[in-house]
């Protein structure tokens, strides 16, 4: 590769071709970060097309936030406007540690300076309609933003129509805290307010849904709350499935710390085929009915079954699973051209619903926005998850996986022979370090996705 | 000359847009496929590799040869780990070459943490005397070996463990000279140079 010296001449080449869409001091700035960049290019005519390029990014987690800052790191003359109803963000990962009393809430938080700093336009609203034929989205706020391509991370929605007796409402006293935020303050509150003897119910939804080993994670953190400070409370988890994610390794670290399968056992676990599919949430009796059976509790913990957020539904790009298809290889929708989905709401087959994916799907939608704006053919994605599980002081497993895009069958395929589970069989020095290498991710993929 | 530029180039603007925007058509291709490859490796080594701990290593500005050793002995098992043993095997040995070079080609950032100052001075001493003719530069060189100098204490503790525990291989001269140490200082000797190395 040749880099030919910087060339004013190739500045003003490209200052000519900002200028119609920003103002001057913007100019100065993108000029000064660009100069480098503008060498040697004298003879690419697609430089002049990618300014004035317009981006929207809906939805301000993990997919959106990683999305919206690489395409800025990509080619700084794209113009994106990144809108998010919350001016903070909480993170889900970790948030089991603010509920098992490990880890402080405001510890979660996040907001958009990182993004900001990297020249994303952030807007605190809310999205109400997409007009895919005017390239426009509309806002609560009463903004009408028009797009070149639009960029859809709305995360998830939960099918409160599914269960008998929940509604959005009913989330206040029987929380689901399955969107880090006041949710997992209130499951917290309940919990520490518990007396001992108690028991907290947790019910696991069904497939698919966001961050699989979750409930699991929360049941073992719950559990070591309980043990040290309320040692005569159990956690029940009534399952809407048979099996579930790590499951031998939770099973494992269950009977290890809490006693799991004896009788004085601090978890239980209750699959669908022990209680009958779930029917319906009573609030004011403080129980879940399934098919079976009636449960009561202390405190209950119910997750609904779930779909992509509510965006995806306006927008025309969610089918009638509730989620997404989209083209694997540059997550632009199956259904609608010109919106890219991406994170838990689009089926990104087969990669979980998972913080990690979502950053590593951000980063391969931000290459084919980039791409498609400046009138190229997107490249090979690159895939990848790493997903820690902390199931008790010192003991942490993972599930990672390397993924590979197969063009022939539009699918996301971990390669064969990689990958894979902490072994059944590790050391204790094994899963301490798991620990320690799970709150790097944290902090390390905090900054990669917000630029913190 | 040539060196220097492409280094600048990389700094400015992240070792992907630079290479992508600028290169004319074949060359592109390739080397943006080497940043979509590197960048799955920040989620768990940080921005470019620059981690912010507390435990993962800072894989940026560490030589092209050790990163490509490290990720072959992890592929095959040599050298033991959690993850990275499952993780190095998702990737063909060009992959690893490119994925190689990008982290080569950044720059190491010392993380932020507090070591036990007590030990600090000590731990200098000990290593002058049984690390630094291999770990030049107080742990900071990387000319083929891992930087010391900035990594977290954890990971350098994690790394001393598997090397006494044979878990990970060591040259007969390195060994000598680690066996003279516990001989020398005890394990006291180890926890103080890792301190040391902690707090540069």
């Amino acid at each position: 590769m040749v880099l030919t010296p910087l060339s004013n001449t190739t500045v003003v080449v490209k200052g000519v071709s900002v200028m119609s869409n920003i103002n001057r001091r913007k100019f100065i700035q993108l000029a000064s970060g660009v100069m480098v960049a503008a060498g040697s290019m004298l003879s690419m005519p697609f430089l002049a097309h990618a300014s004035g390029k317009r981006v929207v990014v809906v939805g301000g987690g993990p997919g959106g936030a990683t999305a919206a800052r690489y395409i800025r790191l990509l080619d700084p003359s794209i113009d994106v406007t990144l809108i998010e109803a919350n001016a903070n963000y909480h993170t889900c990962f970790m948030s089991n540690e603010v509920l098992g009393g490990m880890r402080n809430f405001d510890s979660l938080m996040v907001t958009y300076d990182g993004l900001r700093k990297a020249g994303v336009k952030v807007v605190t609203d809310m999205v109400t309609a997409v007009d895919a034929d005017a390239h426009k989205v509309k806002t609560a706020g009463g903004m009408s933003i028009g797009y070149d391509r639009l960029i859809l991370s709305p995360g998830i929605d939960f099918r409160y129509e599914k269960i008998g007796g929940y509604t959005a409402e009913t989330a206040n006293t029987i929380p689901h805290a399955w969107k880090a935020g006041p949710q997992t303050v209130l499951l917290r509150k309940q919990l520490e307010a518990m007396e001992d003897g108690g028991t907290v119910m947790i019910v696991a939804p069904p497939n698919p849904f966001r961050c699989p080993p979750g409930p699991y994670e929360r049941a073992s953190l719950i559990a070591h709350y309980l043990k040290k400070h309320k040692p005569k409370s159990k956690v029940l988890i009534v399952d809407a499935k048979e099996k579930f994610s790590k499951q031998g390794l939770f099973t494992a670290a269950w009977k290890r710390f809490y006693g799991f399968g004896t009788d004085k056992s601090m978890i239980e676990w209750m699959p669908a085929s022990a209680v009958g599919g779930i029917v319906a949430v009573h609030a004011k009796e403080m129980m879940v009915e399934t098919e079976f059976e009636k449960f009561k509790a202390s405190v209950i913990n119910y997750i609904p079954p779930q779909k992509a957020g509510k965006v995806a539904f306006d927008a025309g790009v969610a089918d009638a699973s509730g989620w997404c298809p989209v083209n694997k290889k540059t997550f632009e929708s199956a259904q609608v051209s010109g919106i890219h989905v991406l994170g838990d709401a689009s089926i990104a087959t087969k990669m979980p619903k998972s913080g990690y994916s979502a950053n590593s799907q951000g980063k391969v939608v931000a290459a084919a926005v980039v791409e498609l704006l400046n009138g190229r053919d997107p490249s090979a994605p690159s895939f990848v998850n790493t997903c820690y599980s902390i199931a008790a002081e010192d003991h942490a497993f993972s599930v990672a996986a390397v993924y590979r895009y197969n063009d022939k069958e539009n699918l996301i395929a971990p390669v064969k022979g990689a990958g894979g589970l902490s072994p059944a069989d590790a050391s204790d020095d094994y899963r301490k370090r798991e620990v320690g290498y799970a709150h790097s991710w944290y902090n390390n993929i905090r900054a990669d996705i917000w630029g913190t | 000359m040539m060196k220097s530029i492409t280094m600048r180039y990389l700094l400015l603007s992240s070792g992907v847009i630079s290479l992508f925007l600028f290169s004319p058509g074949a060359v592109l291709a390739g080397e943006k496929n080497v940043s979509m490859l590197a960048s799955t490796c920040f989620g768990c080594h940080g921005i470019k590799g620059a981690t912010q701990g507390p435990a993962t290593p800072s894989i940026a500005g560490l030589t092209d040869e050790y990163l490509n050793l490290s990720m072959q002995d992890y592929k095959s098992d040599k050298r033991k780990s959690t993850v990275m043993n499952r993780i190095a095997k998702g990737y063909t040995d060009d992959e690893i070459k490119k994925i190689s070079k990008y982290f080569s080609s950044q720059t190491f950032v010392s993380v932020k943490q507090s070591a036990d100052t007590s030990l600090v001075a000590k731990g200098k001493e000990l290593q002058k005397q049984y690390c630094d003719s291999c770990h030049e530069k107080d742990g900071a060189l990387a000319d083929g070996i891992g930087v010391l100098a900035g990594q977290p204490i954890p990971y350098l503790k994690y790394t001393i463990d598997d090397f006494q525990s044979g878990d990970r291989e060591m040259e007969r001269r390195k060994k000598q000279k680690m066996d003279q140490l516990v001989k020398d200082a005890g394990v006291d000797g180890f926890n103080a140079i890792i301190q040391y190395y902690g707090s540069r």
